[in-house]
């Protein structure tokens, strides 16, 4: 039965649905996933899309298994197109526009870079992975990616302590410190404790907010001096104050809007509205205005506030409050986004409350990320020289790979096969191999030093996809893979190169 | 210096060899094809500028790894499913896996050896099977028991001498333990360590999206207590909180855990709450949902529910073959001399991008596990035993369970405290209370200390302040 099958997914998914919740979990079982090559790299990466339930997938390749594959990879038989991937170029390109990702694995350059134009022009995210010897290479390849829930790990809270709105001071209004019983005072919210005590400040110091140590110092020790005192003059066990003391550095951060947000504002995107902008772009745009309008230059309340010691009334009606701007101010972007939709001939209701709220609760967490495609990385126009000269600075920095990788990309270009593959000839393909590092750092007037161990080393190697750095990359790569398909959490921007010798890892922006 | 040692183990002992094996004709050598080994081989017998100072190019190499090399894997769940594949790709034939658990519904997004059919059964005898059936002449051998059952697990330590132990375990606790057994094999001859005695332990851990590899050679590198500030204790919400100020909805689903159940018994007398129990769970959803609405707090659910009484970690199959794959490559570095092994601390995380971080964990001076020394405590001659019992569990780097204590007073061995045995405790409990001058105890006594932490007795030396 539905129900049945419903409930079992649950368990089942239980895990990682703590993770992405139900609406990222939807995503993943509505995307279909194209692989190329089902080697112990592809298939890992599959292995790793199949558990958490990807909806479909489609593998095109059209290599016939040896006793290789079988010998590093844990899945042989399955539903692939015998076609390669070439051949679908040549006859049918358009056939990879249905899928919500392609993940090519192993291919040569000249697929990639054929296999990459097209995609990039149907806007189809591609994930390019290689394993060669001990070095996992992947390249993520998108447009435009927006992500709204990228749930970042530490967030600062959205407190306002330095700019309350009006609903927050009648609040802490109602609170009269002085007056309190013993139990009341000791069960305070250290939110309204530094309220107070700021208002208090702010008369004495000409409205001036504490701004270094020892002024936020001196503010502490009003707050500490507001501990009830016995008789003989011994500060009591306070925990709330204690809490407000401590939070203090982090409550006096001035409520601003983070510049990779102000950055968003000022893209061509946010600004220019259309009917095909997508809903990322409606409710950013509608929340500018209301940072102009509504917001009074800030972004809509976010409505959480920390746990801390209180009592249950205190607390909840503190968080009360919280949450009540924040709908409020969610409300007031739901009316900027009506309006935008309006403008552009699309019916008020395309884009949901729920995604109104869940968007303005993340307001300050949106992450827009652009790859740059692999023409642009390729071409000696565009090539970012400065990127790699600056890490070759250190030759010894995970950037050798990449030029490796490069590197050995064209010695198959010229000689049709991989360098070393054959113990015979490994000695006298390290120098056609240095040959092909020299043309390519040529060609891209590249003067950095690449030492001749990781040529001899690429040599060594001899394409060899050993299975435990094809599984090291079938787990990193089909992460990103999820990331792409459920918009949650933020896609790496644009090269990863893991190392196995050291275990160690570097993200480039090529 | 690793890989030799490991070749002229002596192999005194006789391997059992049990129906799981599967054996041809002896020689093991129609398990071959043609290029099977070929991604292997490479670096196996080719030199290189990169390899470990000791590595020879060679077939000695490969088969060692399919033919000698023992390793035992500790998990068989979301890292030790990945491991055994990633091991059996790599060569490894000789495996042993211990694992206690046994398969749940809510495994099957990661732990891919086990099928829905499987629920139920031991994981270690699944992943066994199912590797055993999908690589030709790998022989996994499990052991379905719990790792810190001493007595079982170091009869497999006497009876198999393995080359190296990797660990994929959910508990601080079991690591200790593994951390603690592997010291305790280390062999002294006159104060230096005999390199032949060392098992090294490579240990991988994962929680949602981040997750840890490293490499630990006992009695040499940074060891498990040795980091154990890595590793802050789990905090859990204060009884006051809970019982009258609430504000959480995990305050509310505490309460009924805590207080309401163990008052009610809903479901008789003497059954204790079974987080696997989707009964169980309606009903502390129900009372919680119940309470929650009594201080107007929202956010009950059923899966918050869960998570909170069964102190679930989030987990997906990605991070796991990300920190298996790195703990797989360290084995096979150990094993055959390829490559410098990690040194020592990999760190992963891939919420925002991918990110790792690769250190090398330093030793600590006083590590009350590695250490051969005993650890000074400092209290006056007044401080009750109490002190010390907290100091024991409080501390950062001990973290202790409950210890018991006994120290050797008048010559004769006493037990000063022991939680454990219900009429141990009874009899020491008064010691709780009393002053550690009137227990007989002086400067610079030793006390040993026994703990779930640590399979070793850890010694302490007392040492009274003014």
């Amino acid at each position: 039965t539905m129900a049945a099958t419903k409930a079992s997914k649950e368990q089942k998914y239980d895990r990682q649905l703590r993770l992405w919740g139900d609406h990222g979990q939807e995503t993943l079982e509505n995307a279909h996933v194209c692989l190329i090559n089902a080697t112990a790299t592809g298939t890992e990466i599959l292995k790793n899309l199949v558990l958490p339930g990807i909806g479909a997938f489609t593998i095109v390749d059209g290599h016939t298994v040896s006793g290789e594959d079988a010998g590093n990879n844990f899945f042989l038989s399955n539903n692939s197109i015998g076609r390669s991937p070439d051949k679908l170029l040549d006859n049918d390109p358009e056939f990879f526009h249905r899928f919500t990702i392609v993940i090519g694995v192993q291919l040569p350059e000249s697929t990639c870079l054929r296999l990459g134009s097209v995609l990039w022009n149907a806007s189809v995210p591609f994930l390019i992975c290689k394993t060669y010897g001990l070095i996992g290479y992947m390249r993520l390849v998108v447009q435009e990616h927006t992500v709204i829930e990228s749930h970042p790990d530490n967030a600062l809270e959205d407190l306002r302590l330095d700019q309350p709105f009006e609903e927050f001071k009648n609040h802490t209004n109602s609170y009269d410190l002085d007056s309190m019983d013993k139990k009341d005072h000791s069960h305070t919210p250290w939110i309204i404790i530094v309220a107070k005590y700021l208002e208090k400040w702010l008369s004495e110091h000409n409205d001036q907010l504490p701004k270094n140590y020892k002024e936020k110092e001196a503010f502490r020790q009003t707050i500490r001096e507001g501990i009830i005192k016995t008789d003989g003059g011994v500060p009591e066990d306070e925990e709330n104050f204690e809490e407000a003391i401590k939070n203090v550095n982090t409550a006096l951060n001035l409520t601003k809007i983070p510049s990779s947000i102000e950055n968003l504002f000022n893209s061509e995107q946010c600004n220019s509205i259309t009917s095909q902008s997508s809903p990322f772009w409606v409710m950013l745009r509608a929340v500018k205005e209301f940072v102009h309008d509504e917001g009074k230059g800030s972004l809509p309340v976010r409505g959480t506030i920390p746990d801390m010691i209180a009592d249950s009334q205190k607390f909840i009606n503190l968080q009360n409050v919280y949450r009540e701007k924040a709908m409020q101010d969610a409300a007031a972007v739901s009316k900027h986004v009506e309006c935008l939709l309006r403008s552009v001939g699309k019916p008020p209701e395309s884009i949901s409350e729920k995604d109104i709220k869940l968007f303005c609760k993340n307001a300050s967490f949106l992450r827009v990320v652009r790859c740059r495609s692999l023409a642009e990385e390729y071409s000696v126009d565009s090539v970012n020289k400065d990127e790699i000269a600056s890490y070759m600075d250190n030759p010894d920095s995970e950037m050798v790979f990449y030029l490796m990788l490069r590197a050995v990309d064209r010695f198959y270009q010229q000689h049709s096969r991989y360098p070393g593959v054959y113990n015979y000839q490994v000695e006298e393909d390290i120098n056609k191999l240095k040959v092909c590092v020299n043309s390519l750092l040529q060609e891209y007037s590249l003067s950095v030093n690449i030492k001749d161990d990781y040529i001899h080393e690429f040599c060594r190697y001899g394409a060899a996809e050993p299975h435990t750095v094809s599984a090291f990359l079938g787990g990193s790569a089909a992460q990103e893979a999820i990331k792409i398909i459920s918009h949650q959490f933020v896609p790496f921007n644009n090269t990863f190169i893991y190392n196995a010798m050291s275990q160690t890892s570097a993200t480039f922006q090529l | 210096l690793l890989f030799s040692l490991f070749r002229e183990k002596k192999r005194t002992k006789v391997v059992e060899l049990t129906e799981n094996m599967v054996v041809d004709g002896g020689s093991g050598v129609s398990f071959e094809w043609g290029g099977r080994w070929s991604h292997i081989k490479k670096f196996l017998e080719r030199p290189g500028p990169f390899t470990h100072p000791d590595f020879e190019p060679g077939t000695e190499g490969l088969q060692f790894l399919l033919e000698t090399c023992k390793i035992l894997v500790i998990g068989a769940g979301g890292l030790g499913c990945e491991l055994l594949k990633d091991l059996a790709l790599t060569g490894f034939r000789n495996i042993n896996v211990v694992d206690m658990d046994t398969i749940d519904v809510s495994n099957l997004n990661r732990q891919f050896l086990f099928r829905p059919k499987d629920v139920g059964r031991p994981k270690a005898e699944v992943a066994a099977d199912f590797i055993n059936s999908r690589v030709p002449g790998c022989c996994v051998v499990p052991y379905p028991f719990y790792c810190v059952d001493c007595i079982n697990l170091s009869r497999l330590f006497l009876r198999l001498e393995f080359h190296i132990i990797v660990c994929g375990l959910d508990s601080i606790v079991a690591r200790r333990w593994m951390n603690g057994m592997l010291l305790s094999l280390l062999v002294y001859e006159d104060g230096v360590l005999d390199p032949g005695s060392i098992i090294p332990l490579i240990d991988g851990g994962t929680e949602g999206f981040k997750g840890n590899a490293r490499v630990i050679l006992p009695g040499m590198t940074a060891c498990i207590d040795c980091t154990l500030e890595l590793y802050p204790p789990q905090i859990n919400f204060p009884m006051c909180t809970i019982a009258s100020m609430p504000r959480l909805p995990e305050h509310c689903i505490e309460y009924v855990r805590i207080l309401q159940w163990p008052k009610e018994l809903p479901f008789g007398d003497g059954v204790v709450l079974d987080g696997d129990d989707p009964e169980h769970i309606q009903w502390v959803f129900q009372r919680s949902l119940e309470r929650a609405a009594e201080f107007s707090i929202t956010g009950v659910t059923y899966r918050l529910t869960q998570g909170v009484v069964k102190r679930i970690i989030p987990a997906v199959a990605s991070t796991n073959a990300v920190i298996a794959a790195a703990c797989a490559t360290e084995v096979f570095k150990l094993a055959t001399s390829a490559y410098i092994p990690l040194s020592n601390y990999m760190v992963f995380n891939d919420v925002d991008g991918l990110y790792t971080y690769t250190f090398e964990a330093e030793r600590k001076e006083n590590c009350s596990a590695c250490r051969q020394v005993p650890q000074d405590l400092h209290f006056q001659q007044s401080s009750k035993l109490q002190e010390v019992l907290d100091f024991l569990t409080e501390n950062a780097s001990l973290q202790m369970k409950s210890p018991a204590i006994t120290a050797t007073v008048e010559g004769k061995n006493k037990t000063l405290y022991l939680q454990s045995v219900p009429s141990i405790e009874q009899r020491t409990r008064a010691n709780l209370s009393k002053t550690l001058k009137e227990l007989g105890l002086t400067d610079g006594q030793e006390l040993a200390v026994a703990d779930s932490t640590t399979p070793q007795t850890v010694m302490f030396r007392l040492c009274f302040t003014s």
